[in-house]
């Protein structure tokens, strides 16, 4: 008889060990469904996973989608520990984004190397403005911040579709709905010849490592725990509430909103109607696959940003229909959910009941 | 085994439960060692032991939560496997859970219509049957209040009248009068009586020595997970019945400790206190006042419900009161500052609820060490965890009140209740408080745990600090406290003398009868 039985403690080992096994299952069934549709599998496995990795000019691809996703995720998954549910990042984003790209085009023809920097601080300003709207409604009059978030997003992008559209069209544009290209001074470096990587990724880097500072060893980061695991224990210790609520708000906003002036001072360059294909939405997906833990989160965006590629250059390579990302999107959550069970409980194997 | 009768039952008739070499093993402890227990038709049969003994275990598999890895069971003569309680309920056991197995968002009458697998609680032929119960015994509930509104004490009715509601042939009670004032106490245990008599079994586990000896026919005692001895408890003395207990000589919380009534220094003024509750089904406080001088114990008694809830969250800071000076402390008004600062003030609080107020569950006890010790013991520097000392107080308490834990890493579930309750005092005590408010702080506690934990709050009294003990558990208020004051429905009544009055005085005063001669 198999038998679950509940830990005393839940196992550090498979809190970290589940993933890994969730990825090595999807793979599996990956050969199998390939196979199944009559495809080699490894050919096509290849094509999905190893391909998009073998030169550096894919590695950047890699590192320009991961970049959004993981500082988007970090963000959220310090709100989601404490139980506030910010889903509006990608409102956030587009927020930053306009902030940012704004301050190029305020500057353009005066830029300096003091440009980007102050763009990526004016869309974290952005950013947490947009999100301090439902902390405000939040702390005030109890209005629940994922509803509020959600629908600001799509107030969000039709203020960016106004702009660019409107007051902040291109003139040389044929009409088309977009800004000017900003001024060389305005972009992000890019790091390596032969990649489109720039510092964005760097500055993940350094957000993931400060998240893990500010959750493993910092009181903020105590506070934020007890409030989302058990909050009449946070009241208890006299933690405010609503001060975590502003404080994490205004954190995943000004995370989102950073994330939104990289991806338009780097890869895009410009403002356009559509900057993000859902960034803000799949980094709730990514915090979750990551545990909320900097670190998974770090290798969830980078995985998540390896499934957009690798679909598309499987669909290059082998002509796979482009709905295999989803798939395997789909099986990466699926078996992480379902191998969660471990962390809780162990798997024992024991002889049937006597007397049964 | 279908038709023998087996050769070695004692009386005429097969007993209605027979347990054989149970035998039940956790990670890193035996709970049970092939443990054997008879119980026979029109009995009540006390089970005792200390927290970890193996009291619940045993209890859980006989009423099908968990099984045995070995052993058998039998019932009326026949071997059975009990794979589940619904199994369990099919049989006729019945079981009133120690902690409550109630779905908190239903209505009472839903978490009735749940167990008995019929319907919905809206069904009127079940509401007036539960109000029927509820009113035959003396267990006063509304059906459609929903469980999370209710306090402890309305949550175990709701425990007790689902069980008697399936007409049960054998009962299991887990510490059924802990939360019941004398006269409540004495009406169950004219129902217990009753059922007894009309040939039902009961299996009544209880702390209270006194309780097992006027109400039990037989007492089976467990120790480690071993049955150590069976006995009449009518034939043992509270304290040989401990002693069997704890396997020692048993000390109790000491007694003649001197009386200092009106001496020290008021420290809690709470003067006119009205609060409304926090919830529709919430009792509000109506003109509560009431002084508490350094170095005594001040008792609140009371039957749960009757707004201890909302005087707790006014006297802890969790809720501030409507007007700053409704509650002074060292003369100074405290009424709207909030917990924290009344935490650095040098209040110190114990919640009722251990686990999910007092501690997180899933953190480990350095965690729930730094969870109210933070400010007091200096655990933050520069906005950062000082991880070694957090650890250091934490060991310091675990040792100081012998908390029985797998070290200061263990997640504050993995304990029992005797023992997260220790290290939740313990952590309280050792932070140095001038005032200590504890709710119910031994309820569900073993006795040895619980008579460590009344001598430390009365050395802390006679330390020079304050202790309120809010509680309903009225030996325990004439154990420890030096005056003692009632709630019911919202109103306090005068503080008396503990020598100067008596368990059935403050039994009558805690029905309500003091609002006609305030």
């Amino acid at each position: 008889m198999i038998a679950l039985e509940r830990r005393p403690n839940s196992s550090r080992l498979w809190l970290y060990a589940t993933p890994v096994l969730a990825v090595f299952l999807t793979v599996l069934s990956g050969a199998v469904l390939f196979s199944l549709l009559g495809f080699n599998a490894i050919e096509a496995l290849t094509a999905y996973f190893i391909s998009p990795l073998r030169d550096s000019y894919g590695l950047g691809e890699l590192t320009i989608k991961a970049t959004p996703l993981a500082i988007i995720a970090i963000g959220l998954a310090i709100g989601f520990r404490a139980n506030v549910w910010n889903i509006g990042a990608e409102g956030q984003l587009t927020l930053g984004a306009i902030t940012g790209g704004g301050l190029a085009l305020l500057f353009y023809g005066a830029e300096g190397p003091w440009l980007p920097p102050l763009m990526l601080i004016g869309g974290m300003v952005g950013g947490a403005a947009w999100a301090a709207i439902p902390a405000f409604l939040r702390t005030r009059f109890n209005a629940n911040e994922i509803l509020v978030s959600l629908m600001l997003t799509y107030v969000a992008g039709l203020l960016l579709s106004y702009l660019v559209t409107g007051p902040w069209k291109d003139p040389m544009g044929f009409g088309f709905p977009r800004t000017r290209m900003f001024g060389d001074e305005a972009l992000l470096p890019t790091l390596f010849a032969g990649s489109r990587m720039h510092i964005g990724f760097p500055i993940a880097l350094v957000t993931v490592a400060a998240a893990w500072f500010l959750i493993a060893r910092s009181f903020i980061g105590f506070q934020i725990k007890v409030v989302g695991l058990t909050p009449p224990a946070a009241g208890y210790a006299g933690f405010s509430n609503a001060w975590i609520i502003w404080a994490t708000l205004l954190t995943s906003g000004a995370l989102a909103g950073l994330a939104g002036a990289i991806e338009v001072a780097g890869p895009i360059g410009q403002l356009t109607p559509s900057i993000s294909p859902g960034y803000g939405f799949t980094a709730i997906i990514v915090a979750f696959l990551g545990r909320l833990h900097p670190l998974g989160i770090l290798f969830a965006a980078l995985l998540m940003a390896l499934s957009y590629i690798g679909g598309e250059s499987a669909q290059i390579e082998l002509g796979l229909p482009l709905a295999v990302t989803g798939v395997f999107q789909g099986m990466l959550l699926f078996f992480l959910l379902a191998s969660d069970v471990l962390v809780h409980y162990r798997i024992k194997l024991r002889p049937a009941r006597e007397g049964v | 085994m279908n038709s023998d009768t087996p050769s070695t039952v004692p009386q005429d008739t097969p007993p209605r439960l027979r347990l054989r070499e149970i035998t039940k093993r956790f990670p890193g402890c035996l709970a049970n060692d092939a443990v054997s227990l008879d119980l026979a038709p029109g009995e009540i049969h006390a089970l005792l032991g200390e927290n970890g003994a193996g009291k619940s275990t045993l209890v859980k598999i006989l009423y099908g939560v968990q099984g045995a890895d070995s052993g058998t069971i039998e019932w009326e003569g026949q071997k059975v496997d009990i794979p589940s309680p619904s199994a369990a309920r099919a049989l006729g056991i019945g079981m009133v859970f120690q902690h409550f197995s109630l779905f908190e968002t239903l209505s009472v009458a839903d978490n009735v219509a749940l167990a008995m697998q019929r319907g919905t609680g809206r069904d009127p032929a079940l509401l007036a049957e539960i109000e029927k119960l509820s009113a035959d015994y003396g267990l006063a509930l509304d059906p459609t209040r929903s469980v999370h509104e209710l306090s402890v004490g309305e949550r175990q009715r709701v425990e007790i009248v689902r069980c008697l509601m399936q007409n049960p042939s054998l009962i299991v009670m887990d510490e059924p009068t802990s939360v019941l004032t004398p006269s409540e106490v004495e009406k169950l245990f004219t129902v217990l009586r009753r059922l007894r008599d009309e040939g039902r079994t009961i299996l009544y586990i209880s702390h209270k020595l006194q309780e097992i000896r006027d109400l039990c026919d037989r007492a089976t005692i467990l120790r480690g997970g071993k049955v150590v001895a069976s006995c009449d408890p009518r034939q043992e003395t509270p304290n040989s019945l401990a002693a069997l207990m704890i396997g020692r000589a048993f000390d109790g919380p000491k007694a003649g400790k001197p009386v200092q009534v009106g001496e020290g220094v008021p420290l809690l003024s709470v003067q006119g206190l009205s609060m409304e509750a926090d919830s529709p089904f919430g009792t509000s406080l109506k003109n509560i006042s009431f002084t508490v001088r350094a170095g005594e114990v001040f008792g609140i008694a009371g039957v749960a419900g009757n707004g201890q809830n909302t005087l707790l969250a006014a006297l802890s800071g969790e809720r501030t009161a409507p007007r700053d000076d409704w509650v002074k402390f060292e003369g100074h008004s405290i009424g709207r500052v909030g917990a924290r600062g009344r935490r650095d003030m040098g209040i110190s609080f114990v919640p009722e609820e251990r686990l999910g107020h007092g501690s997180v569950p899933d953190l480990p006890l350095e965690d729930n060490a730094l969870l109210s010790g933070w400010g007091r013991w200096g655990l933050i520097r520069h906005g950062l965890i000082s991880r070694g000392k957090s650890r250091k107080k934490t060991e310091d308490v675990i040792e100081a009140f012998n908390v029985v834990s797998t070290g200061t890493g263990a997640a504050a579930r993995s304990l029992s209740g005797g023992n997260l309750q220790k290290f939740i005092i313990g952590r309280e005590i050792m932070q140095d408080p001038k005032l200590l408010i504890a709710a119910q702080p031994t309820w569900g506690v073993d006795a040895g745990s619980a008579a460590a934990i009344q001598s430390a709050l009365i050395d802390l009294a006679r330390a020079g600090a304050g202790v309120v003990v809010v509680s309903q558990d009225l030996d325990e208020l004439f154990t420890i406290a030096d005056r003692v004051a009632v709630i019911f429905d919202g109103t306090l009544s005068e503080s008396r003398p503990t020598h100067a009055t008596s368990a059935e005085d403050v039994g009558l005063l805690m029905g309500g009868l003091f609002e006609a001669t305030p």
